[in-house]
């Protein structure tokens, strides 16, 4: 069974009287440890995509399955619940909260879990030492580079071991070689700890770390030349 | 790291507006304490007074004083089963702001018409056999660091203007009944009257002890009837009416002072709620950000409350804790205009309602915002 199902999906936003369609009957299907990397022309729906897959926003119509969950029939409660546990979303500008700590960014997800406050700082650790930031928990992000700054946001992606990875343009802001970093660590994730990734990127050297390359354009996906594994 | 932990960190975000929100919220408070205690502190004083005893003071006002020849007369009422009297004497101790309540008594019948002035026998004795002697309450004598044999010199303001008057502290006691105020000076009329021959002949006021409270409406009725076309007509009332009386002289004081207290606190909302609207607009993408990882609306909304929650009680605890040192331990009075000033039980359940009004009407409005906040919105502003 896959993990994430996709069928007929559609989205219109209503801006005034005017409808813009996003998706019109959009696919997509990702099995369990496939890495996809998503390219598109800018307002083509790739972040619209993500927040879909992570229930933020609903579709107009169509079905999203993830790990056997029908996202947009859940519940405002309940998505924020199943995100917790099962959606890791890494971000562009890596928002994370400047006046907390490297090691308590990370713990956020774990707040709304039943774990002990040692158990959360254990498991913050261990997310920080797979992004090799152990040494620098206790800095504020204003204290850590950019790539630094995005591995304590991938950190705080997996500290809950969610399912699927969503990561939105991670390396948009980096430079050449923080990006290479970020783009290794991902690929680790994925292959060493068999997570499910997609990334939405408009570089090409960055699609290139991943198994299967989508693009996304006039709401449909193609499936890029050359993409294998 | 916990939830409040997110409140506390993001109240240090920005730590000199914080610190002068929660600074205002605690003058705001200190100053609404200081006014309902000013409030709750007069009209108590009317509390304090007994069913027992009656007070006859000249009709024309407290600060007129009535003939010493009454006192006969008023022994000889029926109903009446003691007799005495009292006058304000009004000294200055070492500076006027040392101010406290002087009166000069006739020791044996003033005290056995107040059994609430306890004092031990020996003591007793000894302020009513001197005539410089001095009867002072603890409180005043804590206040001090006055002790038993002590010599103080007070300065006449309206008995010898500006000449000393010593007296022996031969007595100290403590107040028998809760309100009954223990900072008292109580000192021999006849002392006074030494000073002016013994042809003074006036008293401020007479008190006078009656055997049944019921019959007190008649009593003071047949009183005043009795002096109505005297030189010095009488006003005869309970005693709690006659402190009250004391209220009635600064006018409508309550509501002066509710409506400066209520302004106040208006005034503080304002700007508490700005500073919470103000921080809540800033961190969109955070709030954000704490959605997208799970945070449900209403988690987001309990942490933006709390941090309205902690402003509005750190302030109003600082005003407290303030006001508490100032006129309960310190126990500033207005330099004696306002004896026996102390912030009260109910005051202090007041100011944690209106605590939690501030908390609810500053953090309402944002905590309601993030909560309902659209993250793909807020995100979308971000990048």
């Amino acid at each position: 069974m896959a993990l994430v199902e996709v069928k007929d999906l559609t989205k219109v936003f209503r801006r005034d009287t005017q409808e813009i369609a996003v998706f019109d009957g959009l696919d997509l299907t990702m099995q369990q440890g496939d890495f996809l990397a998503l390219m598109g022309p800018s307002g083509s729906g790739k972040s619209t995509l993500l927040n879909l897959l992570a229930g933020l926003d609903r579709p107009t119509s169509g079905t999203i399955t993830v790990g056997g969950h029908d996202v947009p029939g859940m519940k405002s409660r309940q998505l924020a619940s199943w995100r917790a546990g099962n959606i890791g979303f890494i971000f562009q500008l890596y928002n994370l909260i400047p006046v907390l700590t490297a090691m308590q960014n990370v713990e956020l997800p774990l707040l709304l879990t039943k774990f002990r406050s040692k158990e959360r700082r254990d498991r913050a650790l261990t997310a920080l030492k797979v992004v090799g930031l152990t040494e620098r928990a206790d800095h504020y992000p204003r204290q850590l580079s950019g790539g630094q700054e995005q591995r304590v946001g991938i950190a705080r992606a997996i500290v809950t071991d969610p399912q699927l990875i969503l990561a939105d343009e991670p390396t948009g802001d980096l430079d050449a070689k923080s990006a290479s970093e970020i783009l290794d660590l991902l690929q680790r994730l994925n292959r060493e700890f068999d997570k499910t990734i997609l990334m939405v990127t408009h570089d090409p050297n960055a699609a290139d770390r991943a198994s299967r390359t989508l693009h996304l354009e006039k709401g449909v996906l193609l499936e890029a030349a050359g993409s294998s594994i | 790291m916990t939830r409040t932990g997110i409140v506390v960190a993001n109240l240090r975000r920005r730590k000199r507006r914080t610190l002068l929100t929660i600074m205002g919220v605690a003058i705001a408070m200190f100053l609404f304490i200081t006014l309902r205690s000013v409030l709750t502190t007069l009209s108590d004083s009317g509390e304090v007074g007994s069913e027992n005893r009656l007070i006859v003071s000249n009709k024309t006002g407290f600060t007129f004083t009535l003939p010493m020849a009454y006192a006969t007369r008023l022994a000889a009422t029926a109903g009446v089963s003691g007799v005495s009297w009292s006058q304000w004497f009004g000294g200055v101790y070492i500076e006027p702001r040392n101010f406290f309540a002087q009166f000069a008594i006739d020791p044996a019948t003033y005290l056995a018409l107040y059994p609430e002035i306890v004092i031990p026998e020996d003591q007793k004795q000894a302020f009513i056999n001197e005539q410089t002697a001095a009867l002072v309450g603890r409180g005043l004598a804590e206040r001090f660091g006055w002790q038993l044999g002590q010599t103080i010199n007070l300065q006449g303001t309206i008995f010898r203007p500006g000449e000393d008057w010593p007296f022996t502290i031969r007595a100290i006691y403590e107040s028998g009944r809760g309100g009954f105020p223990d900072n008292t000076m109580y000192l021999h009329y006849a002392y006074l009257e030494q000073a002016f021959g013994g042809e003074f002949g006036e008293a401020g006021s007479f008190v006078l002890g009656i055997e049944d409270p019921a019959q007190a409406a008649a009593i003071a009725a047949a009183i005043d009837d009795s002096y109505e076309n005297s030189a010095a007509s009488t006003k005869t009332q309970t005693e709690g009416a006659y402190n009250l009386g004391f209220v009635g002289l600064y006018g409508n004081i309550g509501f002066f002072l509710n409506t400066i207290g209520m302004a106040v606190v208006f005034a503080i909302l304002l700007v508490a709620a700005n500073t919470m609207a103000m921080s809540a607009r800033e961190r969109i993408p955070e709030i954000a950000v704490l959605k997208t990882v799970g945070f449900t609306d209403r988690a987001v909304f309990a942490i933006v409350l709390g941090e309205a929650f902690a402003m509005a009680i750190l302030g109003a605890g600082l005003g407290l804790a303030g006001a508490l040192v100032v006129f309960n331990l310190g126990e500033f009075n207005f330099f004696g205009f306002i004896p026996g000033l102390a912030v009260a039980g109910r005051t202090i359940l007041l100011m944690a309602g209106i605590t939690l009004i501030l908390t609810l009407a500053s953090g309402l409005v944002p905590a309601r915002a993030a909560g309902r906040l659209n993250v793909v919105e807020a995100l979308r502003h971000v990048a």
